[in-house]
């Protein structure tokens, strides 16, 4: 793992793209083709499974290095990596061998058919065996989420120069449900039949937030939808069969099991770019309603009559089996339509509405509403545009509705955790109830790496008291906090629970007396929750 | 027995000599242990320090009413007997040893116990009770040895200076840069220094340290003069405009926290450095253990995990809030503005 390791060293030293897209092909010119395979797995998020609990791993790193629980849990706090702490607290290795990534990988597949002392015996010795970095990136594949600056993006454009291929033929030849031991690097890669795999989505177009309405120039040539809050999915029908996709690639037919009799309306050959929304008579339910079947992989009878679905449609990218992600929106939009006009209107799917609007003006008018219909405000789209991939900036945007925002005191903060280890950067949020605070949420994004160092130098001199990581700040500041949705919540003493919640400005000009009230708190809770 | 050493808001006090450790507030009689802003305060009626930190508190405090002991030497105040020695953390750093009746307390100031090769290398002092900071005081904090350091400084900036970048190293003005001297291969290319890290660089060449040659940025400097060169910056120049002049560059951080990924990451520098002037985990487990102390009270740093680690071993060991600050990423230790 040695190569791996100084790939891993080489791309992590430096801030600046060229440089890791060259160390990763670089490494694509020159590794075994099973490490290869490995490596575009892990980098696009096909990390094998966590065979070994964290805690498991915890309990034999602390004591091969001699250490109490606590002492490694405080540590780990810091560091903010589990695979980092553990790499960093061990021992150094007294005998080092160079075996590759597919042997270690191999290696933690073995181990995990053990029984618990064999597994313990064989990841001690892996861990006695290896550096500080090889022992670093052998841990993390331990414990998954092996995320360490590239991007899949930026990994495939890597891939593309030392094949000599089209980034985006590669990006679609990654796609789908392969993993290492599946496939081969000759089948995956060199291959050149990338339409093997029916279940294939295709890449999704992202938008960014708009910048500047003015610069859209004429409206007549943009369309306007309603920013569903949903979960955005990619659903296939071909040969018969379904599939629905997340933005993040992961497969979510099983997840809502009542779009499957989509499939049996729509052609084959057909792919549509939607939002998969709770839906009951003709209107988007909160994103309160979806939340409880996220992450849920079956689902009960109880939830699917609580909070149904639809596949709110926005675009076509497939049609008769033909790839129309080249042809205009407009173009693509009318299809669609036509095609979810032949839908009898039980099955769980519709048609995007389309907003009508003269000009700008009445368009920010009505965005005004959009909390009122469950929205996020609009997606514009150029009329004219192709289905680009990735986070594109220019045809098509997000125009979503200005945050709900309340000023707040700070009362407590702790130290962040990876690369804000020495920050104090999470904060508790009060407002006045009488002459009390009471908190209310947490926040931790929103302020400049300035900011962060002005308010932890403040912290550390006007503390009242420590718990544990937690220290009880003077409550002086007010910030105004931005969120996206407030619900009742009984787990919060407050009784409310916020939706993305973070710091817009740090209100130097208004006294903590000035920050708002529960009541008004309460207020937004009424006409929002 | 009344305590030898006490705990105030103004510092670390002792009753029977009537004299503050690296008071934070103006007091009549204050004992330093070294020159960081954080420890070396301005506005004090009379300062003690070591001979060799003198020079130091006197470019950076100016005029000041300052008296020097040598390391070993007792001195008498009031009923209390004071000796300084070695805390190895920079040139002229010092524990202060502090004997009342028999009973020894020692405040440690900043210190680190592996030899650096340029301050005088940390000496243990039998104590009954040891005053210790705890900046990295968590098992994660393992130094990296001075030969592998040096070997990675001098390929990082013999490969840039091949490829035609600047090498731009951030660090202390005061003891770090130096140390970062002294270990260098300076046949590599040009030295250049912030003025900060120059002036404190003059200050220890005149009371006899050695360092290779460095030369000074000034606004006119050029960097095509100067190629393959590597810049000394403080943290705060090399973040600011200051740092622009030197065209193409690779930027790296010499710091404790480096240690850590997140940090090294936040920087958003090419590359990062583990080298500290405090002591790492296994270096304040040592220190404490040479020391014989039962007591211990932690000052800056991890002080509560430190705290329960010590009284876990058995250790007598206490909090104590202070105004030290330990290694900071983020803030120059400069008291005085300095030109550039």
């Amino acid at each position: 793992m040695k190569d791996f390791a100084a790939l891993f060293t080489r791309v992590d030293e430096t801030t600046k793209t060229t440089v890791k897209v060259a160390a990763l092909a670089d490494y694509f010119r020159t590794a075994p083709d099973d490490d290869k395979l490995w490596t575009i797995a892990l980098f696009s998020g096909r990390r094998p499974k966590r065979l070994i609990t964290a805690s498991r791993l915890r309990e034999w790193a602390a004591e091969r290095a001699g250490l109490p629980l606590w002492l490694f849990e405080e540590s780990y706090s810091i560091v903010g990596d589990l695979a980092e702490t553990i790499a960093l607290i061990l021992p150094d290795p007294a005998t080092t061998t160079d075996r590759s990534l597919t042997h270690w990988i191999e290696e933690i597949a073995r181990l995990s058919t053990l029984d618990d002392a064999a597994r313990k015996a064989g990841i001690l010795a892996a861990w006695d065996s290896l550096p500080t970095t090889q022992r670093f990136l052998f841990t993390k594949l331990l414990t998954g989420g092996f995320r360490i600056g590239v991007s899949q993006k930026l990994m495939t454009r890597a891939l593309a120069q030392a094949t000599e291929q089209d980034e985006a033929e590669l990006t679609h030849k990654l796609m789908g449900n392969w993993t290492p031991q599946t496939t081969t690097w000759a089948s995956l890669i060199e291959a050149h039949d990338p339409a093997a795999d029916l279940s294939r989505p295709y890449p999704f177009y992202l938008a960014y937030g708009l910048e500047d309405l003015n610069a859209l120039g004429p409206a007549t040539d943009w369309s306007a939808e309603w920013k569903w809050d949903g979960i955005r999915g990619q659903f296939i029908a071909r040969a018969g069969d379904h599939h629905l996709w997340s933005r993040g690639e992961d497969l979510m037919t099983d997840r809502f099991p009542e779009l499957a009799q989509l499939k049996d309306f729509l052609p084959d050959g057909t792919v549509i770019d939607g939002e998969v929304l709770a839906f009951r008579d003709e209107t988007p339910l909160s994103f309160n309603a979806l939340q409880s079947r996220i992450g849920r992989k079956t689902v009960p009878k109880k939830l699917l009559t609580e909070a149904p679905v639809v596949l709110m449609a926005y675009d076509l990218l497939e049609d008769e089996g033909r790839d129309i992600r080249q042809a205009p929106f407009a173009d693509r939009r009318a299809r669609l339509k036509d095609l979810i006009a032949g839908v009898p209107d039980e099955a769980p799917l519709r048609l995007s509405p389309s907003v009508d609007f003269t000009g700008w003006d009445t368009l920010a008018e009505l965005r005004e509403t959009s909390r009122d219909r469950n929205a996020e405000g609009f997606m514009l789209k150029r009329l004219d545009s192709p289905y680009l991939s990735g986070r594109k900036k220019g045809d098509w945007w997000k125009w979503k509705v200005d945050p709900l925002t309340i000023d707040a005191v700070m009362i407590y903060a702790q130290a962040g955790s990876g690369r804000r280890a020495n920050l104090f950067t999470d904060y508790t949020f009060a407002v006045w109830k009488g002459d009390d605070l009471v908190p209310f949420t947490k926040a931790y994004s929103g302020l400049t790496d300035a900011e962060f160092r002005k308010v932890t130098a403040w912290v550390r001199k006007n503390t009242l008291q420590k718990f544990g990581p937690v220290r009880q700040v003077k409550p002086v500041h007010v910030f105004e906090l931005g969120f996206e949705g407030i619900q009742p919540s009984p787990r919060h003493k407050s009784g409310v629970a916020l939706r993305f919640p973070r710091m817009l400005r740090w209100r130097h000009d208004k006294p903590p007396s000035e920050a708002n009230t529960l009541d008004d708190l309460n207020a937004l809770l009424d006409q929002y929750g | 027995m009344a305590d030898v050493l006490t705990f105030t808001d103004r510092g670390i006090y002792c009753p029977a000599g009537d004299f503050y450790i690296d008071p934070w507030r103006p007091v009549d009689r204050a004992l330093i242990t070294h020159g960081h802003a954080d420890h070396s305060r301005w506005g004090m009626r009379s300062y003690l320090a070591t001979e060799a930190a003198a020079p130091v508190i006197r470019h950076r405090l100016g005029d000041i009413t300052l008296d020097t002991i040598a390391y070993g030497k007792t001195r008498r105040i009031g009923s209390a007997t004071v000796s300084f020695h070695p805390a190895g953390h920079v040139p002229g750093s010092a524990q202060i040893r502090v004997e009342v009746g028999g009973e020894v307390w020692v405040a440690s100031g900043d210190y680190k116990t592996t030899a650096d090769g340029l301050s005088e290398p940390f000496e243990p002092v039998r104590c009954h009770a040891f005053i210790t900071e705890c900046t990295f005081g968590l098992p994660v904090f393992k130094w990296t040895a001075e030969e592998t350091l040096k070997a990675q400084m001098n390929s990082w900036w013999a490969a840039n200076a091949a490829e035609g970048r600047t090498s731009i190293l951030g660090a202390y003005a005061l003891g770090k840069a130096q140390r970062l001297l002294t270990s260098i291969d300076a046949s590599i290319g040009p030295i250049l220094t912030h003025g900060a890290v120059e002036n404190t660089n003059a200050v220890l060449r005149a009371q006899g340290i050695t360092l290779p040659d460095t030369i000074r940025v000034t606004p006119e400097t050029k960097i095509a003069d100067h190629p393959g060169a590597l810049v000394l910056a403080t943290p705060s120049a090399m973040r600011g405009p200051w740092a622009r002049r030197f065209g193409t560059s690779s930027s790296a951080f010499a710091s404790g926290w480096m240690a850590l990924r997140g940090v090294r990451r936040r920087r958003a520098g090419d590359r990062g450095f583990v080298v500290s002037d405090h002591a790492d985990w296994a270096g304040l487990n040592a220190a404490i253990r040479e020391t014989g102390a039962t007591k211990i009270f932690a000052t800056h740093g991890y002080t509560s995990s430190f705290q329960r680690w010590l009284a876990a071993e058995g250790y007598d060991a206490h909090i104590v809030s202070t105004e030290y600050e330990g290694e900071s990423l983020d803030d120059s230790d400069e008291p005085l503005a300095e030109d550039a």
